[in-house]
């Protein structure tokens, strides 16, 4: 399994020419959604097709997640009766709170599942109860902030700067790392805005987003390559570890480079850095940085 | 074997290296007084005296807007003439009107680079007397200047004439830009006639001279500029088409010919168009500039021209009106011939290709392509200039889905060898890139990298699991058109669908 999860692309339920490809649009993880891009005179066709996808091909080097339909709709159930058995990695709880965590989270321990839960915050009272939501089950690897929803449960416009949501990021970031997990930004919606795209999931990488959610596979390279290290990040972070490996060699507490004092967290940071470079293969075993 | 209709001394293709067969001389024209002008067709055909058994060429730099070769056929018709022979450059769905001349036994014969629509459908239904002969964009000219085929008369459609005959395609108000295809039917036919809705005073720069022209018709119209535009003129949207022509600039990138003064062509469609995009991506972060791009020009490689990322394009036709216009106002857009292009007894470009990025409808485990016939065997295309280029290009690139619609590009066996395993190097899927076994130094060039690189058997597998296995397609002994390779050997036969 994909566990860098820097994209996180949705697929509709009931598309099974896009399910077909599922993985061949370079995301980490894939979506297959069962809730908002279904129709609900397709729930149960999408969830044949599901269960006949999952059964008939591997998915790869992937994250294999599924939104189901959220607690209180008739097809929550139904979706569970159908997705627990499954050979997936993670359900992703639409409207999370306590309650909706705790069910699933029984549920699926009743069958002694593994599958993980990644929780979607996008009511105003789940951004409330964030920390309490994500601590409900151990199964919880992470949340999603779902920005269009949120929005409309704020009664305000959703734009493109993203004020509106500010708050909601912040508060989710800060309660997802203070627990050590994996914080998803919300979808860019404009297909068509590649710039847009772009300024939209720098800034998420900058308030400490681990990775973003899309809606359309033409993303993905834009999303991924965003929250890939670049060869001189890369660079740097080597010759931050390798100064740090003599300096422990020569009993000294701390150093510098470039005349930059280098202390506990940069050394974590660049340790962070060079782990997803090799998970990405972009470091060869000599240490040199890899063509991709 | 003999094949009805078809030369006596034929050979079957066998891969070689050779480059040339002969020297060829340009002749002169005839007529070269000042009095070329006709009344209209009728009035020339009475001149002529066309008669059973003639052989008629057009171009086809009007695509599927061309009206001259259906204006010219009807007439031809209504004179009660038998068993022609049309040596039409490419035939377009336009060209429907033709179907009934087929029927009628008016034509019974065509030679062509490319033919897809009504056209396509009767010879697939073996509805003409005699095979079709499927030639190369370089073959053409070869079959013409070594007397393979006479031309008795080769209609020209002309968007700009002055009396003297001399042409420009670029110029008028149903310009097509570059008109490579008709030179050397201008330079060889027994009578070359220029049709032309523009006929001016004067004709600068001229892409055929009026020397080579012996008679001139005014019409209303030639055909509809608009409808020149191949394939698509946008790059694709579809993220799979995305993937794979981006790994295909990946591909030129890691393939050790990508430095400056590097030559490339691509074609118009989507993932073609995409290539030349990420491509020129590429161009701008290693700082490397081409020399040329060549063949059918889009309004893409025109940018890339503008940007200063090639120093010229070598234009045989234009794709689109962007490209049109280029031709007309940039001198370093440069109209060349299909001699000039493709063909193996010329200095032709693209022997000097580094980079050719091509399609196909099946692919087999040997790297032969089809881009003749449909995964169901029925004619839809045809060479053009894919073997050429493939055989001259440096690295030779595939691009293609794995599966369209659950039908697989990698066959066991393709249904028709339209260009040779020899002359391809690599295929990019989006699930992987398979390499010819031939080109180990690509292979080893390609290990240094994270390109997904597998076998072509690896693919297929994949792909088989997916979409499983089509049942093959069965054909009756009816031989209804001979494809040709383009130094005129015998690639492959096709056949009446059974």
């Amino acid at each position: 399994m994909n566990e860098l999860r820097r994209s996180l692309l949705f697929i509709p339920g009931n598309n099974p020419g896009m399910l077909q490809n599922a993985d061949v649009f370079d995301a980490d993880s894939i979506i297959i959604d069962l809730e908002d891009s279904v129709s609900l005179d397709e729930k149960d066709a999408a969830r044949i097709l599901l269960k006949e996808l999952v059964n008939a091909i591997i998915f790869k080097n992937i994250e294999l997640i599924v939104r189901i339909n959220p607690f209180d709709s008739e097809d929550y159930q139904k979706d569970i009766e159908v997705v627990k058995n499954l050979n997936i990695d993670t359900i992703l709880l639409p409207k999370a709170d306590i309650q909706s965590v705790k069910d699933l989270d029984n549920k699926l321990t009743e069958i002694n599942s593994e599958i993980k839960i990644l929780v979607l915050i996008e009511t105003a009272f789940g951004v409330e109860k964030v920390f309490d939501i994500l601590e409900t089950s151990d199964r919880c690897i992470g949340l999603m902030l779902g920005g269009e929803d949120l929005c409309v449960d704020l009664t305000c416009e959703r734009t493109k700067s993203g004020e509106e949501i500010f708050y909601a990021r912040t508060r989710l970031l800060n309660a997802a790392h203070a627990l050590k997990l994996k914080a998803i930004d919300t979808p860019f919606t404009n297909t068509n805005d590649e710039a847009g795209l772009i300024e939209d999931t720098n800034f998420a990488k900058k308030l400490g987003f681990t990775g973003k959610a899309s809606i359309n596979p033409r993303q993905i390279t834009s999303i991924n390559k965003c929250f890939t290290p670049t060869i001189q990040e890369i660079n740097h972070s080597m010759r931050i570890l390798n100064a740090n490996k003599q300096a422990l060699k020569e009993g000294k507490g701390v150093f510098a480079i470039d005349g930059k004092m280098v202390d506990l967290p940069i050394i974590k940071r660049a340790e962070k850095t060079i782990v997803v470079a090799q998970k990405l293969g972009l470091i060869k075993n000599s240490g040199e940085y890899h063509a991709n | 074997m003999q094949i009805d209709g078809y030369k006596k001394n034929y050979k079957m293709y066998s891969y070689s290296k050779v480059i040339k067969d002969q020297v060829i001389l340009k002749p002169t024209k005839k007529n070269n007084s000042l009095n070329k002008l006709r009344k209209n067709i009728s009035n020339l055909l009475d001149e002529l005296t066309i008669k059973d058994g003639s052989v008629i060429s057009f171009h086809h730099h009007m695509r599927n807007g061309d009206y001259v070769l259906n204006m010219v056929m009807e007439e031809i018709a209504k004179r009660n003439v038998k068993d022609l022979t049309l040596f039409a450059s490419s035939i377009f769905p336009c060209h429907e009107p033709l179907v009934k001349l087929i029927k009628e036994g008016v034509v019974t014969q065509i030679y062509s680079a490319y033919i897809s629509g009504p056209v396509a459908e009767a010879i697939s239904q073996g509805l003409m007397k005699k095979p079709v002969v499927m030639h190369t964009h370089g073959g053409r000219p070869r079959i013409i200047e070594s007397s393979e085929i006479k031309i008795d008369v080769a209609f020209i459609a002309a968007p700009s004439c002055d009396y003297r005959g001399n042409i420009n395609g670029s110029l008028g108000k149903n310009a097509c830009g570059a008109i490579g295809y008709a030179v050397t039917d201008a330079w060889f036919a027994k009578n070359t006639v220029a049709i032309t809705d523009n006929f001016v005073i004067s004709v600068d720069k001229p892409h055929i001279e009026g020397k080579y022209i012996d008679y001139i018709i005014k019409v209303d119209s030639i055909g509809e500029a608009s409808k020149i535009v191949s394939g698509t003129t946008k790059i694709t949207r579809n993220p799979i088409g995305l993937k794979i022509a981006r790994l295909a600039a990946e591909v030129i990138k890691y393939s050790g010919y990508f430095k400056n003064g590097f030559s490339f062509q691509t074609g118009a469609g989507g993932i073609s168009l995409a290539v030349a995009h990420y491509l020129k991506e590429i161009m701008k972060e290693e700082n490397v500039k081409g020399s040329f791009a060549s063949g059918g020009i889009t309004g893409y490689l025109v940018d890339m021209l503008k940007e200063g990322l090639f120093e010229r394009l070598y234009d045989v036709q234009c794709f689109d009106l962007d490209a049109v216009q280029s031709i007309r106002e940039n001198e370093a857009h440069i109209p060349i011939s299909a001699s000039k292009y493709a063909n193996i007894n010329d200095d032709c470009i693209v022997n000097d290709l580094d980079y050719v990025i091509l399609g196909a409808t099946e692919i087999d485990l040997d790297f032969n392509v089809n881009v003749t016939t449909s995964s169901t065997g029925e004619i839809m295309g045809g060479s053009g200039g894919h073997s050429d280029t493939a055989y001259g290009s440096k690295v030779t690139i595939i691009v293609s889905q794995l599966f369209n619609a659950r039908i697989p590009v990698i066959k066991e066996h393709v249904i028709c060898k339209t260009t040779p395993g020899e002359t391809v190097d690599v295929l990019v899927t989006e699930r992987g890139i398979a390499i010819n076994p031939r080109r180990r130094d690509l292979i080893e060039r390609f290990r240094q990298t994270n390109l997904p690189i597998m076998t072509i058997q690896e693919l297929k597998k994949i792909s088989d699991n997916l979409v499983g296995i089509p049942e093959e397609v069965e054909f009756t002994n009816k031989i209804v058109g001979i494809v040709e390779y383009r130094d005129g050997t015998i690639i492959d036969l096709l056949y009446k669908r059974g």
